[in-house]
């Protein structure tokens, strides 16, 4: 508190309880965002390396324990990423990135076998439902043929994944080495995730085939993952473009970032696309990590990586905080109200999060929630995006409040506007 | 153009001279001379968005009006206009279902941020030309394909092989169908003062084919994605008062008809005016968005309901590959609430505000595309009718600047495929509402139905046939003044 109170006197905010604390500079607040973000991708790293050595361990010893200690390391790997989320939607150098690690939904069929009920319901035997790349040593991809022989980090990025911009095949990333993991849902908004067994991995009593390709596969997806987090990381390092990128300006570039990327994820994002639509439609698709039942903790750790950003204070994975002058200290100088509100408004998002949570916890998944006819899950779910649409508004207030629509965004085209939290 | 006889008006224009205009009636909107007009700072009326354009957002927001609920519902219309759609199958029961053919595997990824698509920056493989396509047709073959035509059952008799379309990808294990192949070819076109503008005249073909060569009589048609603004608005504009508009024998002689594409609406199961598309082939913001959902993404709906999109029989894999077809969703891919949903987002994106229209060059830009009778076609102004729920979208005077009429744009546009009532040199007058923020939204300034036109000058330079005059005045003009006509359009 020492900088805010540095050059006010006890007795002034007294006798004007209403005025402002001193604004910290805009270019400290530019430099806890990109410290947060490098902590953040950097525990990310550090648990994606922990995920491969737990995909290594799986594959040489192919064991039910094996499996599910890689599926734990999943887990834990989604944990800091997810936080990480509130740096999208105004960086451009994370959101052309993005796509790479956490593209979804996956073109499954392309990648490993899916489930015979899948076939005998379409009442064929039709060639197209092996026509995935573990399987097959040549593929047709997007129309082309593709020599998949060697299953290697080259062929997933530059052939699956680059192949023809925008219309790329999902095929890489966290949800790929997911289904890797679980194998497909096939419970619909039913309880139970993915069932794939240990064996799928085992050479010597292989089950769904090409158990010595499945692991190739599975090994270097999650090498492309390390390597892309690995970029990521970097790039808010010290002399990372993403650091510069938002130091910009004198760091008011980071503001406009900071602003529009909390209010695009809380809104559109996770309180639209992700949950309103899985809603309105009870799909259980819209759960994000739908192989693992792991929907839950995406959303929660969704809106903690929310509250990261705007008070400045990020927990990293082993227990130290990253922390500095922050959005709110900004906010709380020009509207002590503006930033009050905006921070209860984050807290009960989270509080609403915390109990789809807890519910999941208690073993109602996040796909059984917004199943049609689960009234009492469907509001849940409503309520948690009533909330982010909530603090979406404050963070508009705040947009308002600092007067960000003055901001030149020139040198920095990755932000369209602060004013257009979408 | 047809319009109720009226006396002769005398407009001024400089660097021209008198020019003789017939038929406007006096209780006409004529020619403005540097005159604003009430209104005209808001083309989409009181839906105009009031948010933003100076980002490349601007197409992107949501009907002024709209209400708590119509936003909330257009949030989850955008949602759907921008999933990525997942082969089959998948555990994504509700976003599987892509192709098996498609030419891209989102709405959102021809109509970049709502607005329009652009030919490839180079051929396969240095570019995949993901918003644009060749709709392919033949002559009709025989008498029941002839009365199908002439009852307006359908528009076109697909290429027996490959179908309405090329589909330049398929989902994993399948062949796509072939590629587009453009070359272009410099063609200098010199102005009244001697200015020589290079336009690019572009030659098709497709490369590539996987079963076979086309039908020898096969026509094609290059289509970039269109932008998306207003097209609600123009859907409410009444039929009467875009038929009245229609002047299919020149009756008034002014070289310009004017005609009514006349097209099947299976939601009333009936003719009607068709009004989108660049040759005016659909009647519906429902029926541009099943044939989209259909054609370009293979994804069945309530309007088409075929699982395998454009596959034809000669292409049984694509037949009997996956579909995402669910019981929940009405045994469809995209189920009728999904469907509803991005409907209403594609008919409440908002039209932007003028910029600039007060600006004395504007102004002087304005009187001189009247002057050139640029207005003949691309008709300023309608008021709409009412709208069923959607009180944003009615009653609204707005500003489209365009008749949605076919016109003939003359052999130098002519892309020799009839569509419905459309023959191969008719186009529909494209709306230029929004044209200006073109580079902002969409990075480029790539006009007309194929993207040959770089600039906004090209595509006034293209046409031709019953715009020849208003071409052939605009290339007169002096410097000074072709730069204030632009910037009139670009202020639109």
């Amino acid at each position: 508190m020492l900088r805010l109170l540095a050059t006010a006197t006890i007795a002034l905010l007294l006798a004007l309880p209403a005025l402002a604390a001193d604004a910290p500079a805009v270019s400290a607040v530019a430099k806890t965002y990109a410290d947060i973000a490098e902590a953040g991708y950097t525990d990310s790293l550090i648990e994606a390396r922990k995920l491969r050595a737990a995909v290594d361990t799986l594959i040489k010893s192919p064991t039910e324990e094996n499996l599910v200690a890689a599926r734990k390391a999943w887990i834990a790997a989604r944990v800091p990423y997810m936080q990480t989320e509130a740096f999208r939607f105004g960086n451009k150098i994370v959101d052309d990135w993005e796509g790479r690690v956490n593209a979804w939904p996956l073109d499954e069929g392309l990648i490993d076998y899916v489930s015979q009920a899948y076939i005998d319901q379409a009442g064929s035997n039709n060639d197209l439902y092996n026509a995935n790349v573990i399987a097959n040593t040549s593929i047709k991809i997007g129309g082309e043929t593709v020599d998949t022989s060697k299953i290697t980090k080259e062929l997933l990025s530059d052939k699956l994944r680059e192949a023809g911009g925008v219309e790329s095949n999902v095929s890489t990333g966290y949800h790929a080495i997911e289904f890797l993991l679980w194998g497909q849902d096939l419970n619909g908004t039913g309880p139970g995730a993915g069932k794939r067994p240990a064996s799928d991995y085992d050479t010597k009593n292989c089950t769904g085939g090409h158990c010595d390709r499945r692991g190739q596969y599975l090994e270097a997806v999650t090498d492309l993952l390390v390597d892309d987090l690995a970029y990521m990381a970097a790039q808010w390092g010290p002399d990372g473009a993403a650091r510069k990128a938002v130091m910009a300006d004198d760091g008011r570039a980071a503001l406009a970032a900071l602003f529009k990327g909390l209010g695009s994820l809380s809104y559109g994002e996770l309180a639209g696309e992700r949950m309103k639509l899985g809603l309105l439609i009870h799909d259980p698709e819209e759960e994000q990590d739908c192989f693992s039942d792991n929907t839950h903790n995406a959303h929660y750790y969704d809106a903690l990586g929310i509250k990261n950003v705007y008070l400045g204070s990020y927990k990293r994975i082993d227990g130290s905080v990253v922390s500095g002058p922050s959005a709110s200290d900004l906010v709380r100088a020009k509207s002590p109200e503006a930033d009050q509100r905006t921070r209860a408004s984050i807290d009960e998002a989270l509080k609403r999060m915390q109990a789809i949570v807890d519910r999941a916890n208690g073993g109602e998944a996040y796909d059984q929630m917004i199943g049609e006819g689960n009234e009492a899950g469907n509001a849940l779910v409503d309520q948690a995006i009533q909330a982010l649409i909530a603090q979406s508004k404050e963070l508009e207030r705040d947009i308002a409040a600092l007067d960000l629509k003055t901001i030149e965004f020139q040198g920095s085209d990755s932000l369209d506007s602060a004013g257009t939290v979408r | 153009m047809n319009r109720p006889a009226g006396h002769f008006v005398l407009i001024l224009m400089p660097g021209v001279g008198a020019i003789c205009m017939a038929s406007l009636a006096a209780s006409e909107v004529i020619a403005p001379r540097f005159s604003t007009e009430v209104g005209e700072e808001s083309p989409g009326g009181s839906a105009t968005t009031r948010e933003s354009i100076d980002t490349p957002e601007a197409f992107s927001h949501a009907s002024q009006g709209i209400g708590l609920e119509g936003e909330a519902k257009f949030k989850v219309g955008n949602a759907i206009f921008r999933k990525l759609w997942a082969s089959s199958p998948s555990s994504t029961h509700g976003s599987d279902g892509l192709g098996p053919l498609y030419n891209s595997r989102s709405c959102q990824g021809c109509h970049v941020k709502d607005g329009r698509g652009h030919p490839p920056s180079a051929n396969y493989p240095a570019d995949t030309a993901e918003s644009m396509f060749l709709r392919l047709s033949i002559p009709p073959q025989n008498d029941a394909q002839k009365q199908l035509l002439a009852a307006h059952r359908i528009n076109s008799i697909a290429e027996p092989t490959y179908g309405e379309q090329l589909q330049n990808l398929a989902v994993h294990g399948l062949d796509n169908e072939g590629r587009m192949h453009i070359t272009y070819s410099d063609e200098p076109v010199t102005l009244g003062d001697g200015t020589l503008v290079k336009l690019r005249r572009p030659t098709y073909r497709v490369e590539a084919l996987k079963h076979g060569p086309l039908h020898p009589e096969t026509m094609l048609s290059p289509r970039v994605a269109p932008q998306m603004i207003g097209i609600g608005l123009l859907e409410a504009i009444p039929e009467s008062d875009i038929r009245a508009n229609a002047d299919p024998d020149d009756r008034d002689n002014d070289g310009i008809s004017g005609r009514t594409n006349e097209v099947w609406s299976p939601d009333d199961e009936t003719v009607a005016l068709g009004r989108f598309g660049w040759k005016a082939g659909k009647p519906s913001v429902r029926t541009q968005a099943a044939s989209a959902l259909a054609i370009d993404m293979g994804l069945s709906n309530p309007l088409d309901r075929r699982p395998s999109g454009d596959c034809t029989a000669a292409e049984p894999a694509c037949l009997d590959a996956p579909n995402g077809n669910t019981d929940r969703d009405d045994n469809l891919e995209v189920g009728p609430k999904v469907f509803d949903h991005l409907v209403f987002y594609s008919q409440n994106l908002a039209v932007p505000p003028r910029r600039s229209f007060a600006d004395p060059v504007v102004r002087q830009g304005k009187t001189l595309f009247y002057g050139l009778n640029c207005q003949g076609c691309h008709a300023p102004s309608f008021t709409t009718g009412n709208v069923d729920g959607q009180p944003q979208l009615s009653q609204q005077k707005i500003w489209p600047y365009s008749d949605l009429l076919l016109h003939d744009m003359g052999e130098g546009l002519a892309d020799h495929r009839p569509e419905g009532v459309a023959d191969g040199r008719e186009w529909r007058t494209a709306p230029l509402w929004g044209i200006g923020l073109t580079q902002l939204v969409s990075g480029h300034t790539l006009f007309l139905h194929d993207g040959r036109a770089r600039s906004i000058e090209e595509a006034i330079l293209w046409h031709g046939g019953e715009a020849l005059a208003a071409r052939d005045g605009y290339a007169a003009l002096p410097k000074a003044e072709r730069e204030a006509l632009i910037k009139f359009v670009e202020s639109l």
